[in-house]
């Protein structure tokens, strides 16, 4: 299966809060143990061909720290 | 322009002629003429009038209408002015230009409605909370209540400060023969600016007020800032540096801002009364009764009482000894008098709800000598 | 990101704590200005004092009135009225609009100005230190009410209809497509235009009451969806809770 979605997190603004990852219907999410220089544990992302790209995560995100970038144009572009 | 005008009124077409195209207040006796009046003006000069649900929305509306572009204006008497006080100290930290009339009242509380006093001196200078410098106009008749409603808006343009024009009661509803000077100068404010919103550090001054909708994304806040609106709230430095800059604003031009007049002062003067307001009006007369009987007494009246006319107290005359301060009031202008001077200051208070009379003045002064 | 040009990346990240409901909201309003394409350099934010009015002051790139706690509206109601070209936006919290301003919010609607007034409802004094407030649910433990809040809470949709609002909707941080969604029917009504935001705070509110929150900011926002019913009828709206569920939904007259 192609991958259609890329989800980019922004570490500086990541807050650790897990709602991305609690919200996501496919557990394309996970807690990493890593922390940012402000100390939090980090969002990240562990099943990206799982993404269905219905923005739930970045929607969600309250610290704006989540875009899911849809590349289904590159793909079909590619495919022609 | 001569006109037989009340106070209030008088108060309302200067406003109209300094260029006000925004009111909001809320009714309160004795100073409710002014809204009545600049309900029917504005709508002829493409202003906006709007009565609010109480004082504290009325300065609001006053400070957003100023940066949305008006030259603002509110009226109100002492416990209104109370309500306001948040907002106002919202008004000097965000550098808002606006004109607060006050028609005094006498106090404490709702105390006599209808009766006047000069008891809300101390409540303009330091009713807001923190450290700040402010500007108060005293008029003493009705032409001045026209003129000093221009001067306090120049005053505003010129400070990005909000001003205050300290009427009372009697002022605010005595009719006289009032001169409507049509060319006193307007401070305009720029159409637009692109100077920092908050202030010139290097010379401790205001810019030019800014407005909204220019796209100039401007960050405005009651929270401590620097010149481009962004909050600092923890760093000593952008508070220090803030607070100074308000003052030194206002402290750097006290010549231009703390206006007084003196009469009958010579050399040999003796006695010296200093008044200001409506019982600036019984001091002079008392004075000049004196003066002609050859007394060597004078007469200072205070056009300004915020920042306080210092200056006054740089060159008296040498044999001044005794300084008679008449006030409707338990003694508040008198205790800024005592900070300056070595001279023997007599206070004269009288706070029963009427004014000071001439011959009231004059058996002071005779005592005294 | 296609909300950076309406935000002023140096002010981020935000000062929300982790989990804070006001961030989804905060970039909710942004999208609905995006997919309006409405002239941000047009509109002015006007925002009290709590956590709620750090929504839009410094982190939009826009002209934002950050006043006085509760005063919002009372500023908001003079840039209208003096400048009517310019879309006026409140967005404050529950306490700043309902508590200590609540005289303001009931006029604003009263003349049916045209404003929007978005109310971020926590339910809580999150930034004081998690006082309870007018919106916070009965027997809800906070720092004031120790063994319980004694009170009922107000229903701010039926408050503001009363005093003569003409759209009005309720939604939660959680619904957040519906939130956008009540919120451009919002920037595009004439006339005055309310909308309740449940917008949970753990730190304040979620940490004293686990039993109705959950165990972490994350669990709280879900636990709105078992929370919440959407109304039936507009009419229904009216009533902030019914069975212990909060009612969603818009009403528009």
């Amino acid at each position: 299966m192609n991958k259609w979605f890329s989800i980019i997190i922004n570490d500086n603004f990541c807050k650790g809060c897990a709602i991305c990852v609690e919200i996501c219907p496919k557990d394309v999410l996970a807690m990493s143990k890593d922390a940012n220089p402000s100390g939090y544990l980090l969002a990240q992302v562990i099943e990206p061909q799982k993404c269905i790209g219905c923005m739930e995560c970045e929607l969600h995100c309250p610290d704006l720290a989540i875009e899911v970038i849809s590349l289904k144009d590159a793909t079909i572009s590619t495919r022609k | 322009m001569q006109q037989f005008l009340q106070g209030n009124e008088a108060c309302a077409l200067g406003a109209i002629q300094a260029g006000c195209r925004f009111y909001a207040g809320y009714p309160i006796t004795p100073s409710s003429e002014i809204m009545e009046k600049m309900a029917e003006e504005l709508p002829k000069v493409d202003g906006v009038f709007v009565q609010m649900e109480d004082e504290i929305a009325s300065i609001g509306a006053v400070i957003g209408a100023a940066w949305a572009g008006a030259k603002a204006m509110t009226a109100t008497s002492g416990p209104g002015l109370t309500l306001m006080l948040e907002n106002i100290g919202y008004a000097i930290m965000t550098e808002t230009p606006c004109v607060i009339v006050d028609v005094q009242r006498a106090g404490p509380s709702t105390g006599q409605a209808t009766k006047p006093a000069s008891s809300d001196i101390m409540q303009v200078r330091w009713g807001a909370s923190g450290d700040y410098e402010i500007i108060a106009l005293s008029p003493w008749s009705v032409t001045e209540m026209y003129e000093m409603t221009i001067q306090a808006f120049n005053f505003a343009e010129t400070y990005r400060i909000p001003v205050f024009l300290l009427a009372d009661e009697v002022l605010g509803h005595l009719r006289e023969s009032t001169r409507l000077h049509q060319n006193i100068p307007i401070i305009q404010r720029p159409e637009k600016t692109d100077l920092p919103p908050f202030g010139n550090y290097a010379d401790n001054c205001a810019t030019p007020m800014p407005l909204f909708g220019q796209g100039r994304k401007l960050s405005v806040t009651g929270s401590t800032h620097d010149e481009w609106g962004y909050r600092l709230t923890q760093s000593p430095s952008a508070q220090a540096r803030l607070i100074n800059r308000l003052c030194n604003k206002i402290r750097q031009d006290l010549d231009k801002i703390s206006l007084f007049e003196t009469y009958f002062l010579e050399e040999d003067t003796e006695i010296l009364v200093i008044a200001y307001g409506f019982t600036a009006r019984g001091a002079f007369t008392a004075v000049k009764t004196a003066s002609q009987k050859e007394a060597k007494i004078g007469f200072i009246r205070l056009k300004t009482l915020w920042p306080f006319p210092e200056k006054i107290f740089s060159n008296l005359p040498k044999a001044i000894s005794k300084i008679v301060v008449p006030e409707m009031n338990q003694g508040q202008v008198v205790r800024e008098i005592q900070r300056f001077t070595n001279c023997q200051v007599i206070p004269y208070n009288k706070t029963d709800g009427t004014v000071i009379s001439a011959k009231e003045i004059l058996e002071k002064v005779n005592d005294i000598k | 990101m296609i909300l950076n040009k309406y935000l002023r990346p140096e002010v981020f990240p935000t000062p929300f704590c982790p989990g804070c409901g006001h961030g989804i909201l905060l970039q909710a309003v942004l999208r609905a200005i995006d997919e309006l394409s409405l002239d941000i350099n047009k509109m002015v934010f006007v925002s009290g004092i709590g956590c709620a009015a750090w929504i839009p002051s410094p982190h939009f790139a826009a002209d934002t009135l950050h006043t006085t706690h509760g005063r919002p509206i009372a500023f908001a109601t003079g840039i209208k009225l003096f400048n009517p070209s310019l879309k006026v936006v409140v967005i404050s919290g529950d306490g700043d609009i309902s508590a200590i301003g609540g005289n303001h919010l009931i006029h604003a609607a009263r003349r049916n100005l045209e404003i929007t007034v978005i109310c971020a409802n926590n339910s809580i004094y999150g930034m004081t230190g998690g006082q309870v407030g007018p919106t916070t649910p009965m027997r809800a433990k906070t720092a004031t009410t120790p063994q319980g809040n004694p009170e009922p809470s107000f229903d701010l949709c039926g408050l503001v209809r009363g005093a003569g609002a003409s759209c009005i909707a309720r939604a939660t941080v959680h619904h957040t497509r519906e939130l956008i969604k009540y919120i451009k029917k919002a920037f595009t009504h004439q006339g005055f235009s309310f909308i309740d935001v449940i917008s949970p705070c753990f730190t304040q509110f979620g940490r004293r009451n686990k039993e109705i929150s959950g165990a972490s900011p994350a669990e709280m926002i879900l636990n709105l969806k078992k929370l919440c019913v959407h109304v039936k009828s507009s009419d229904e709206l009216f009533t902030f809770k019914q069975n212990d569920k909060i009612l969603i939904g818009e009403f528009v007259k």
